[in-house]
């Protein structure tokens, strides 16, 4: 059997997903013998033809370019598993989705003349079939290496789709909401993060973007118990997946007042 | 075009952070053109920005740079707690500084030994170093993950941090929390002086270059976490001062924005600092730049490598003297309540100064922002060295010129999805 090969490609992001592949310090290099890093421009100037076995794919879709470049790379993908909130949900720079953008590139742009982006920043599945999808700002460090190892083996990886909240009581924490008032988003939140925020006595932001069917109907009413007012509310929901569809709809599921 | 005209073009640079091209013009001998093509898309950040609260940039700013997070967070907790009148308690201070020792010592070993060491060695990545000496790499990596294992501690994790905020922490870590580190740390230092005495031998090309040089400065310390910036002409100002100094302009083949101090381009960055500061290194990281070869100052390039393994050192020297110290703060944060005003806030990322201003309003909404990355104030020099290097070897190949321009741009340790980015020039309120 030849050794598989992994291909990474970075889109609109910040480096910083696949930025934890090379985190994973004390398994990379057993990683590099099990699987061959074919295309890897941040790591290394080899660079070898398609096609792959898994591509990973960092970033969202902002520029003409990216939308064709994203096909290309599918095409040449056995397994194709995006990795972190922007390829997920359009990440932080999906803010412009909701803004106008020709008041964006005149008033903070001398020459937007120069400049080719397009006015919505759109996830990976908008253009191409995903075939596994790992949430985060950034991605967990352990998610990726369990989704590499299932992968190598052949098996479906372990990806939670339940909340932060389960997490939360796994770790044994307690209730930063319920027990401080301090405003969380884990019960909609997917989990996969190991409830890292409330671990620190922060409430969760969101990063890991909507688990499966939130109720955020009936965490709005609790954020304004916790202090909230809606401008803060609409913060809280308007960072790294604001334009997940849960999160951008969220007051379709409100209880009326 | 003349038919002894060369082009160059290198259509994605590897082993840098982010997306660049390079594109190389010669005619009849002479270098025309040496641009660095920064195509990494443009996020708008300053711009949406405006109308969010004062308490989010330090984790909004975070997402403009997944290898150096914690200097958006730092440059911007320091613009806003400024603005808000509020200077951090002693402890709180140092536990900021000790988290970015974190970052420098995660940042500069990666650049170091999974980046830029296989320029000097003859390897395309690591992975192939690894398979001829496997202990360099597991050195560096084990240095990186010490640094890593520091920022994970304190801020929650590597990248992105969730816990820090303006005024401080959500949490502080315990002493005892802090002991396992310092062993990993102590065992990362003696690898961190091994690196730099054998990155010291390495056949350097002879460059020394004359641009103004600029850093963040402190009295007391090698300035991580805030400082005033100095340069090397002799000024020295606050950084509410910065935005008279350096002025962003747009150039056609780039998103990111070039910078240039009085008119002039400069450079940002380890030989910066280690020239401005380098009496204020510790004992121990001065020792290791004298072996390395190292005198006062550093301004040749191709060296970048030594001058970011004394820093290594350097940043566990501190790490380490800042846990021996460490009392647990009283509060794991200050009072910030927000009033109108602009503040200002640098401190130095690993690859060089960053700044950030904002301006807010009575109830904390910022109004305007900008972030000057040190990539884009960098680009000028990389494009005048490039035009250098290249006209004193076009006896070269193609290939090997190309290889010499990544070395180049290499040595700079560019943080391309940082430095694409927009200049806020005006405010204006829907």
């Amino acid at each position: 059997m030849t050794t598989p090969t992994l291909a990474v490609w970075k889109f609109t992001s910040c480096d910083g997903c696949q930025l934890t592949l090379l985190d994973c310090e004390d398994e990379l290099l057993t990683l590099a013998g099990r699987i061959r890093i074919a295309h890897f421009v941040e790591a290394s100037s080899a660079v070898e033809p398609g096609p792959y076995d898994v591509s990973l794919v960092e970033g969202s879709v902002s520029t003409p370019d990216e939308q064709r470049r994203i096909l290309e790379i599918r095409a040449q993908s056995r397994i194709l598993v995006t990795i972190g909130a922007c390829a997920s949900h359009g990440g932080i720079q999906a803010l412009r989705n909701f803004a106008d953008m020709t008041e964006f590139a005149s008033v903070v742009y001398a020459s937007p003349q120069y400049i080719s982006t397009l006015d919505t920043v759109t996830p990976i599945a908008a253009h191409v079939p995903v075939d596994y999808e790992l949430r985060g700002c950034p991605i967990d460090r352990h998610q990726l290496l369990e989704t590499l190892c299932a992968l190598l083996a052949g098996r479906e990886p372990d990806l939670p789709n339940t909340s932060v909240c389960s997490e939360c009581k796994r770790r044994g924490n307690t209730c930063v909401m319920v027990a401080d008032g301090i405003p969380c988003l884990g019960p909609v939140t997917q989990a996969g993060c190991g409830a890292l925020c409330p671990s620190y006595h922060r409430g969760c932001y969101g990063c890991f973007g909507p688990m499966e069917r939130p109720n955020i109907g009936a965490l709005l009413p609790i954020l304004r118990i916790n202090g909230m007012d809606a401008v803060d509310i609409d913060r809280v929901f308007s960072t790294v997946a604001v334009a997940a569809p849960d999160f951008a709809d969220r007051s379709r599921d409100e209880p009326s007042q | 075009m003349s038919h002894r005209s060369r082009q160059l073009r290198v259509s994605s640079l590897a082993r840098v952070e982010g997306e660049g091209a390079l594109r190389v013009v010669v005619e009849d001998g002479r270098v025309q053109r040496a641009e660095l093509d920064i195509y990494e898309p443009p996020r708008f950040f300053e711009a949406f920005l405006r109308g969010r609260g004062y308490t989010e940039p330090p984790d909004i700013t975070a997402r403009i740079c997944g290898i150096c997070p914690v200097a958006y967070q730092t440059s911007a907790c320091n613009a806003l707690e400024q603005i808000c009148g509020v200077a951090l308690d002693p402890p709180l201070t140092a536990l900021r500084r000790l988290l970015y020792c974190g970052e420098w010592i995660s940042s500069h070993s990666l650049h170091i030994h999974l980046l830029h060491l296989p320029d000097f060695l003859g390897y395309p990545d690591a992975i192939a170093l690894a398979a001829d000496h496997r202990e360099l790499v597991e050195h560096g990596l084990a240095v990186k993950k010490a640094g890593n294992t520091l920022l994970e501690l304190i801020g929650g994790r590597p990248i992105h941090p969730i816990n820090v905020r303006v005024g401080g922490f959500y949490s502080v870590p315990g002493r005892a929390e802090l002991a396992p580190v310092a062993e990993q740390l102590r065992r990362a230092r003696d690898y961190a002086i091994e690196t730099a005495s054998r990155v010291a031998q390495f056949d350097f090309p002879k460059v020394e270059l004359d641009h103004d040089l600029l850093a963040a400065t402190a009295p007391d310390r090698y300035a991580i976490e805030d400082g005033t910036v100095s340069t090397s002409t002799g000024l020295d100002f606050p950084a509410s001062e910065f935005g008279e100094h350096v002025v962003e302009e747009q150039v056609p083949h780039s998103t990111a924005l070039h910078a240039r101090l009085d008119g002039r381009r400069y450079l940002t960055g380890p030989l910066a600092r280690y020239s401005l500061s380098s009496r204020r290194l510790s004992p121990l990281a001065r020792e290791v730049a004298a072996a390395a070869g190292l005198g006062p100052e550093c301004r040749n390039p191709f060296r970048s490598i030594v001058v970011r393994a004394v820093e290594v050192v350097y940043a566990i020297d501190e790490a380490l003297r800042l846990i021996a110290g460490y009392e647990p703060p009283a509060h794991p944060a200050v009072s910030c309540p927000p009033r109108p005003g602009v503040g200002h806030g640098i401190s130095e990322a690993p690859r060089g100064l960053l700044y950030h201003r904002y301006e807010i309003d009575g109830a904390g909404s910022i109004r305007a922002a900008t972030i000057i990355p040190p990539t884009s104030q960098n680009q000028a020099a990389i494009e005048d060295d490039l035009r250098r290097v290249v006209s004193e070897h076009l006896d070269l190949d193609d290939a090997a010129l190309t290889t010499l321009c990544e070395r180049t741009i290499r040595n700079y340790d560019p943080c391309i999805s940082c430095s694409a980015h927009f200049l806020e020039l005006d405010v204006v309120r829907r």
